[in-house]
């Protein structure tokens, strides 16, 4: 088996949300270029313990967990833990699951481009960016060893419609986090509660290198949207990513220097790259050359 | 006639109604309806709305709409009082109008559910939605290319009707579902002219034209 395979199977990956299927309903993915099934089980069978979904890869039942309102699978003998987002379980916040897109990119471009302030203006006209506001100032980035995770701050970006919640223009403060070579989390002033800090996330599930399912998620504090409208803000923004991201080339992310010129706003997505690189995560990356 | 349209921000035959909407300068209200992941459009509430379970639908008063063509109609009527998109006053452009109509819902059918398919998962025979995606794309391609040597350009005269409206979303919209317009030059200048129109507005896929971007922002 090649090593980025072998690498990325230790690692969860979403594959339905909780409640999506009704009991006894049954659908058919993909993960890591394998087959599997998504099975509802039947309330009743179930225990504290029991997963309430059973998943088989190649006809075998594989570990499942529960965390962040989804599924999580992993395919592999030696799982890494998964990682933690303690917004998740402060119980004033709004939890947002915002439904499966699939996009025709590399796993690793749908993160890179989640970590990039500097499309903003250009792709989210008038929403999460405007002209003439296009300067990104310069940020801290670097990887926390304790958690071996990248981490992004001291990001601020002007935003004309911040939030579904937002009544106008704000300086909006960012801070990004890398927790696992195909998960993002970012953390960005709340408008309506400017003292704390809304908390976004796309859980990437890779199909295979050239292809993923991706389910943001978000923990807001936001008492006045519907939930279909917070979640149709959010698509209404990935959507806009989508057809960027299915036109990026090369297909696979390059991690090499040199392969793909770097602009000065992409601290994060240069950070991401070595940090790939440095964990052996190739999946969905261009060959590496030693 | 102020109108509520139930609406679903990625949805094609909502973004007609909207597009149409603001060309005509006529204010309405959204009330979003959870139809990705809820499937809001399948509860019992909303089917009491409209029995076929499918967005959008537009509220007035006692009238209740549920084909997005009918709303282009119903809001051009009373709107465009130029009666160029809606040509009551011009017999063959009136009954063009009505052909295109009819061959947009086609579209719904085929690039629509293709791209349900592609974007957000729905189980779908994708291989006979891809062909009769293509051929529906050529038929177009081939009708404005005769347009064009008529000194026609748009689909039913020398100016963009209801049916402009109603072709253009899905067309426009194809490569959500894999289907570029390379292919197709005919198709590339219709879709450009009506990105140009004053009062253009846009959708996640469907850009501002360059040459207005800067003149106006997209409306919220
Ligand atoms: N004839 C209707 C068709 C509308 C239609 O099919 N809408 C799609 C969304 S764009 C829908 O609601 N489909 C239901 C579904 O796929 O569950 C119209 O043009 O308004
Ligand atoms: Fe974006």
């Amino acid at each position: 088996m090649n090593a980025a395979l072998e690498h990325a199977l230790q690692d969860w990956y979403p594959v339905a949300m909780v409640g999506e299927l009704a009991p006894g309903e049954c659908k058919h993915s993909k993960l890591l270029g394998v087959d599997i099934t998504v099975l509802a089980n039947h309330a009743g069978n179930a225990t504290e313990s029991t997963p309430t979904i059973t998943v088989r890869a190649d006809g075998a039942p594989v570990d499942v967990q529960q965390a962040f309102d989804h599924w999580w699978v992993c395919l592999g003998n030696k799982p890494r833990s998964l990682f933690t987002i303690e917004e998740a379980s402060e119980a004033d916040r709004r939890f947002v699951p915002c439904g499966v897109v699939r996009v025709a990119c590399s796993p690793l471009r749908a993160v890179e481009n989640f970590l990039d302030i500097a499309h903003f203006p250009f792709v989210h006209t008038g929403v999460l960016g405007a002209e003439p506001h296009t300067e990104v100032y310069k940020y801290d980035v670097k990887v926390d060893e304790s958690v071996d995770e990248v981490i992004a701050t001291n990001i601020k970006f002007y935003q004309p419609q911040a939030a579904k919640s937002a009544e106008g223009g704000i300086q909006t403060e960012y801070i990004y986090r890398v927790p696992a070579p195909m998960a993002a989390v970012l953390y960005k002033t709340c408008p309506l509660k400017p003292d704390a800090l809304d908390v976004i996330a796309l859980f990437v599930q890779p199909l295979d290198e050239q292809t993923c399912d991706v389910w943001p998620w978000m923990a807001l504090y936001d008492d006045t949207s519907t939930q279909a409208e917070l979640i149709q803000f959010q698509q209404l923004i990935f959507l806009q990513d989508r057809s960027i991201l299915e036109n990026q080339l090369p297909k696979k992310l390059p991690l090499d220097p040199g392969q793909e010129i770097p602009t000065k706003a992409d601290y994060t997505s240069v950070a991401y790259r070595r940090w790939l690189k440095k964990r052996g995560a190739y999946y969905g990356a261009l060959e590496v050359h030693p | 006639m102020s109108f509520t349209l139930h609406d679903y921000v990625l949805s094609g035959n909502c973004y007609k109604v909207r597009l149409l909407a603001q060309l005509l300068e006529v204010s309405y209200t959204i009330n979003p309806v959870d139809f990705h992941p809820g499937k809001a459009h399948k509860s019992p509430s909303f089917l009491a709305l409209n029995p076929h379970g499918t967005l959008p639908v537009l509220e007035s008063g006692d009238t209740v709409l549920t084909d997005s063509a009918a709303m282009l109609v119903w809001i051009a009527q009373q709107h465009d009082k130029q009666h160029t998109w809606w040509p009551i006053n011009d017999a063959e452009c009136l009954a063009m109008t009505v052909q295109w109509l009819g061959f947009s819902s086609q579209l719904t059918e085929s690039i629509g559910q293709l791209r349900l398919h592609t974007m957000l998962n729905r189980p779908a025979d994708a291989e006979t939605l891809r062909r009769q995606s293509i051929r529906h794309l050529r038929e177009l391609e081939n009708h404005l290319t005769e347009q064009s040597i008529r000194g026609q350009a748009f689909l039913c005269g020398k100016q963009p009707t209801v049916a402009d409206i109603a072709c253009f979303a899905y067309t426009a919209l194809s490569p959500d579902a894999g289907l570029e317009h390379t292919l197709y030059p005919g198709i590339r200048g219709w879709l450009h002219r009506i990105r140009c129109l004053e009062g253009f507005l846009t959708m996640p896929g469907i850009y501002e034209a360059h040459e207005t971007r800067n003149e106006h922002t997209a409306a919220s």
